[in-house]
């Protein structure tokens, strides 16, 4: 069972529906303990950095989430919820994140079109069960993204800097962009995923 | 290099897809779903859905609509059609828009922009423009689907809009819409000096050089049209193929 993090963000619904497309038993909740016990957790996200941590702190998910990180569980970050794993961001001021990669989250430079909204091409970095991203295009929407180590970058975009746009660290994913807008190439990296938590 | 998107634009009425959708591999060429689903096999990288009889009773058809496209077709929906309060962008992002495209309501009160963009990032909150040249030469938006003329001058309100918090600019030529003459092309130049947010261009969409035009002198990041897709007198793989030929990135 895949526990989808419900913490009243725009877009878990659709990622929801993704994973029923895919057949990938899934459910959307904030149950401490249901998170704990799932095989795989997807933190989604959309809106800004601070309320969302905000929101995991009244739930009382952010310890639970570093403990299912602990535990081993494969945890999947999406968009600001990928955001969330880093250990701060600088989005209206200094906020504190979850912690489970080392790095920051930065503002994309503005001598681009800011946020980011559309389609960029990926190049993948390191080899990786998500090897198949290499080269297509999935769906962008954002205005900060990840500096961090390079070893723990397997994919990027180039928009007006090198954006990473998978992640890992360990049992810890994220992904920048939204597997569950971007076609057939998104609902493959959801089903890679899935591959991740089964393997 | 993020890529220039081609934008199918779906009129609904009732629920049903309306003008002339003309795919001879569909069952249904009224259902949504499947209208969807094969633009999407065509590869086009968004979808905007216009509300064109937004009364109450259809808002909540709509959102049937969105709710049922969005379980089958895993791209980003755009939905707009009288779109008038937090509530309505609400209820249309949680039926699985991803962004909500305002028209009217925004020009009559701009504080609506910023409270959808406060609440739900302005990267949902989609500013729809229509204009029209006035004898002067001055562009003019136009409300009410067209059909009332304000004072307002185009690249004012563009530039207004995106200070209030729109994430995306939709222009629509007026006069272009329909004539299949090609974008236009100097409206397009004007607003993107003043805005540094994603603009999509409609109106005029005829040849699939009209795209790369657009792209290469409108500076546009988008380019949206209804009937040529509709009517299949261009696919969206053919647009795609003479953009890229023209060395821009397309997915």
């Amino acid at each position: 069972m895949f526990s989808i993090v419900d913490y009243d963000t725009g877009n878990t619904r659709n990622l929801k529906k993704a994973l029923d497309y895919l057949q990938i038993e899934n459910e959307l909740t904030d149950d401490k303990e249901k998170i704990l016990k799932s095989d795989a957790v997807i933190l989604p996200g959309v809106g800004a950095f601070a309320a969302a941590m905000a929101e995991l702190e009244k739930r009382d998910l952010v310890t639970t989430l570093q403990q299912v990180a602990t535990k081993g569980t494969p945890i999947l970050g999406i968009c600001l919820g990928m955001q969330l794993l880093f250990d701060s961001s600088d989005e209206y001021g200094e906020h504190v994140g979850l912690g489970l990669i080392p790095g920051k989250v930065i503002a994309i430079p503005d001598d681009v079109k800011v946020p980011q909204m559309g389609w960029n091409q990926n190049k993948a970095i390191k080899e990786s069960k998500f090897g198949s991203i290499d080269g297509q295009f999935t769906y962008f929407v954002h205005s900060y993204y990840a500096k961090c180590d390079e070893e723990n970058i397997l994919a990027e975009v180039e928009y007006g800097t090198s954006i990473p746009s998978i992640v890992e660290n360990n049992n810890v994913y994220g992904m920048q962009f939204h597997p569950e807008k971007s076609g057939q190439v998104g609902l493959k990296l959801l089903k890679e995923f899935q591959e991740v938590v089964e393997s | 290099m993020l890529a220039k998107r081609i934008i199918p634009c779906l009129d609904v009425d009732s629920g049903r897809v309306k003008k002339g959708v003309n795919f001879n591999n569909l069952t249904d060429v009224g259902d949504p779903v499947e209208i969807a689903a094969e633009y999407q096999r065509q590869g086009a990288d968004e979808l905007v859905f216009l509300d064109i009889t937004a009364t109450n009773e259809h808002r909540k058809t709509m959102t049937q609509v969105v709710e049922q496209v969005s379980s089958q077709v895993f791209m980003p929906l755009t939905i707009g059609g009288g779109v008038s309060s937090v509530q309505d962008i609400q209820a249309l992002l949680k039926a699985g828009a991803d962004k909500v495209a305002i028209n009217s309501a925004a020009v009559d009160n701009p504080d609506l922009i910023t409270a959808g963009a406060e609440k739900f990032g302005n990267q949902c909150i989609v500013v729809a423009i229509d204009v029209s040249k006035n004898k002067s030469g001055e562009y003019i938006v136009y409300i009410h689907g067209g059909k009332t003329a304000t004072k307002l001058n185009a690249i004012d309100w563009a530039k207004t809009a995106v200070e209030h918090g729109a994430g995306e600019l939709l222009i629509t030529s007026m006069d272009r819409d329909g004539t299949k003459d090609g974008f236009d092309i100097s409206l397009y130049q004007e607003i993107s000096q003043v805005v540094n947010v994603p603009i999509i261009a409609s109106g005029g969409a005829g040849r699939a050089l009209d795209f790369s035009e657009v792209f290469k002198q409108g500076n546009v990041d988008g380019a949206l049209a209804a009937s040529v897709f509709h009517y299949g007198e261009l696919t969206i793989e053919e647009v795609k193929q003479a953009v890229k030929k023209e060395g821009i990135t397309i997915r």
